[in-house]
């Protein structure tokens, strides 16, 4: 198995020539942008809106502590089952334990990305329980045994045509690529499954502490389905998914969907508070909430790198970043992909293994400028590049940046680099284009810029030369002729 | 004023005309050159790949060099943000700390210098060409200098500007391009395209990087486009 920056670089460099796959993601995120653009604009002020948000997560996410116990008391109140789990691996025992006591089948599940951080559907299917993605582009993924392509569009890579051909195939449907028809052969499916389900499960969007509700927003309806008709009904979060107030809401809802998928607003946006009550008529008979670290209380720790725990998971970031746009989220081989992914996952998941991703940037700075909770995502790539470095700085990169501060250091060696460079670039046609070219990586698809005849040092220096020798006559003019 | 010009190793080595362009400019408005020749580089390129302590050792003398300086005149948007935001950072809980955001403060970025420390917009250039300007990213994001270049563009006779459909990133990000050159290839191949959906002639930038990265990548593809910087339009006549 290969290091997961081999795979990175491997997968990049397979995307990136995926011209179709680039078009197709491009065109979808433009049109993204668009909706996106016009609905900021319903806001009053959109920049006051984004700065009310990022000190409403500040004040969650600095008194975590208290907010976390306020959410379970509330939530335990109404009889909802809360368990703690540190890690992945203690949260799919907490789940495989509650599915196995109630010796159910079958679970039907709504979109979740923190059941994507701990692998739990293969957990699941490994145990040999039948396990239903419910939303339409989830649905989709699974059925074509991959990974959602995107945080909030999971099977955005794949054209209808695609689609239609993967209903035709795996669901015997016979089916034309009219989305309307496609979506039809889904719900024929999934409406059999929510009924047939033992358990259902979903993830939130937001874990709202004074009123101990869990709050879920999507489009399908598929998540009320799935959170009501199953006797019992699981709900996985990180614990950073906390805001203080239920009104904080009249605030994050908009802001998410504009962010999200560029509405207004989520066609759903539901409350949870507890399972069936006394003189209810519906809504599962048990509510298990599984609150999940697995390491963010390390991040927690981080007072420079905290505020990346603001994350609402909305994924402008990734819709805006050029590297996500070429490489898709595959590439990243993490459950968080583009540049909020970047910022994480080497702190969720070790440094070493996932520094990389903190490298692979140009720095742009489109998701810091995009981010509806403010958080300085390019500023927090060149932190997570510092640590890393500082954790462990490979050979060749500490002797080359030594190196680099003793020439830049001193003037007199840096005048050898102008006729060095000549000289190199006499030389470099023997080379250029092969593997022995030292500036392949640059070479292979761009041409190299010529150092200049005369440097704009070697100019000043004679200019100021000429000077002296013609003074006290005229200035000459035309200067930049050099 | 006596303006103190900072000029990377890039442009001087590259793109001396860049250099040339912005003297000639600052002279006919009647100031005075200093040009501390001995400053290279900024130190942004161990600062963005992690290696701080050799980023400092770098811009420790930038610091003391330009301590004393009137106005220092940065010839590149994205070694201007290093000196404007990125400094302070640097020496953080350092005994240069105030140093850094001492120089931070009259640091400028060639255009956002002439357009507003100056007010000057209008410098009587002439270049009767169809241009898209690209904004680097840094002078764009970390300096917020939307509006200088496009003041400065506005007034050059016979220039005709046509914007990108989007601001993206060019792909170059320094080392970057060539330790993940498939990704800055592919983002170069997304800005060259919209650079030439818009039929102008050339990419005008206040970033010669930028433009080193777009010619490399248009010359290799045998596209038409053709690059030039702010500073060289703005002596045009």
């Amino acid at each position: 198995m290969s290091r997961p920056v081999q795979q990175f670089k491997a997968q990049a460099e397979l995307s990136t020539h995926n011209l179709r796959l680039r078009a197709t993601i491009q065109t979808a995120l433009e049109k993204y942008a668009v909706v996106r653009d016009t609905n900021r604009r319903a806001f009053q002020d959109y920049q006051a809106a984004r700065q009310a948000a990022a000190e409403i997560k500040w004040e969650a996410i600095n008194h975590l502590d208290r907010y976390l116990e306020q959410f379970v008391s509330k939530l335990e109140a109404r009889g909802t089952k809360v368990h703690w789990a540190g890690t992945g691996r203690l949260a799919r025992e907490i789940i495989l334990g509650i599915i196995r006591e109630k010796k159910a089948r079958s679970i039907i599940k709504s979109k979740t990305m923190t059941s994507e951080e701990i692998h739990l559907n293969e957990a699941l299917e490994r145990e040999g329980f039948e396990v239903v993605e419910s939303d339409l582009g989830e649905f989709i993924v699974q059925l074509n045994k991959e990974t959602p392509y995107h945080i909030v569009f999971p099977a955005m890579h794949l054209t209808r045509g695609e689609i239609k051909e993967l209903f035709n195939r795996e669901l015997a449907a016979d089916a034309s690529d009219n989305p309307e028809e496609l979506t039809r052969v889904a719900r024929r499916v999934l409406r059999k499954k929510y009924v047939g389900a033992d358990i259902g499960f979903t993830g939130a969007n937001f874990a709202v502490a004074d009123a101990g509700m869990v709050s879920i927003t999507e489009n399908e309806g598929n998540a009320r389905l799935t959170a009501a008709l199953p006797k019992t009904l699981i709900t996985l979060l990180g614990i950073e998914k906390v805001l203080p107030r239920l009104e904080d809401l009249a605030l994050f809802l908009p802001l998410l969907a504009t962010s999200g998928t560029g509405q207004p607003l989520t066609c759903y946006n539901t409350m949870y508070g507890g399972p069936r009550q006394p003189g209810e008529s519906d809504g599962p008979e048990e509510w298990h909430v599984v609150l999940l670290d697995n390491r963010r209380t390390e991040l927690l720790a981080d007072a420079e790198q905290r505020d990346s725990l603001h994350c609402i998971r909305c994924g402008a970031c990734l819709n805006v970043c050029p590297i996500f746009r070429n490489v898709g989220g595959p590439a990243y081989g993490t459950t968080y992909s583009g540049p909020v992914g970047s910022v994480i996952t080497p702190h969720l998941r070790g440094w070493q293994d996932w520094k990389h991703l903190s490298f692979s940037s140009s720095l742009c700075g489109a998701c810091t400028e995009t981010c509806p909770v403010k958080i300085d995502l390019a500023h927090h790539l060149l932190q997570n590049r510092r640590k890393a470095v500082t954790q462990k700085s490979s050979l060749a990169g500490k002797l080359g940046f030594k190196l680099f501060a003793f020439i830049f250091n001193r003037p007199r060696l840096y005048r050898r680099v102008a006729p060095l460079g000549r000289l190199g670039q006499k030389l470099h046609p023997l080379v250029k284009g092969t593997r022995l070219d030292p500036a392949y990586a640059w070479t292979k698809s761009r041409a190299t810029p010529q150092i200049a005849p005369r440097t704009f040092r070697e100019f000043w220096r004679e200019r100021n030369l000429h000077e002296i020798q013609q003074r006290p006559m005229q200035e000459t003019k035309g200067q930049n002729q050099i | 004023m006596t303006v103190t010009l900072f000029i990377p190793c890039f442009v001087d080595l590259l793109y001396p005309r860049v250099a040339v362009s912005i003297v000639e400019i600052l002279e006919r408005l009647g100031h005075k050159i200093d040009f501390p020749e001995e400053l290279n580089c900024c130190g942004q390129p161990a600062f963005n790949s992690g290696y701080w302590d050799e980023a400092r050792a770098v811009a420790l003398p930038v610091l003391r060099r330009l301590k004393n300086a009137e106005a220092v005149v940065i010839a590149s948007g994205s070694c201007g943000a290093m000196q404007k935001v990125f400094y302070p950072q640097l020496f953080a809980g350092t005994k240069q700390e105030a140093e850094a955001k001492n120089l931070a403060a009259k640091c400028w970025e060639f255009s956002d210098f002439l357009a507003t420390k100056l007010g000057v917009t209008d410098l009587g250039a002439r270049f009767l060409h169809k241009v898209t300007f690209h904004d680097g990213c840094h002078g764009l994001r970390e300096l917020g200098l939307k509006k200088p270049p496009r003041a400065l563009l506005a007034k050059v006779r016979g220039l005709e500007l046509v914007e990108m459909k989007e601001e993206v990133c060019c792909g170059f990000g320094g080392a970057f391009a060539v330790k993940f050159p498939m990704i800055s290839t592919a983002m170069g191949e997304v800005k060259c395209a919209q650079a030439a959906e818009t039929g102008a002639e050339y990419i005008v930038s206040n970033d010669s990087s930028c433009l080193m990265h777009i010619q490399g990548l248009a010359d290799k593809q045998g596209m038409k486009l053709k690059v030039i910087h702010l500073a060289e339009v703005l002596t045009s006549r």
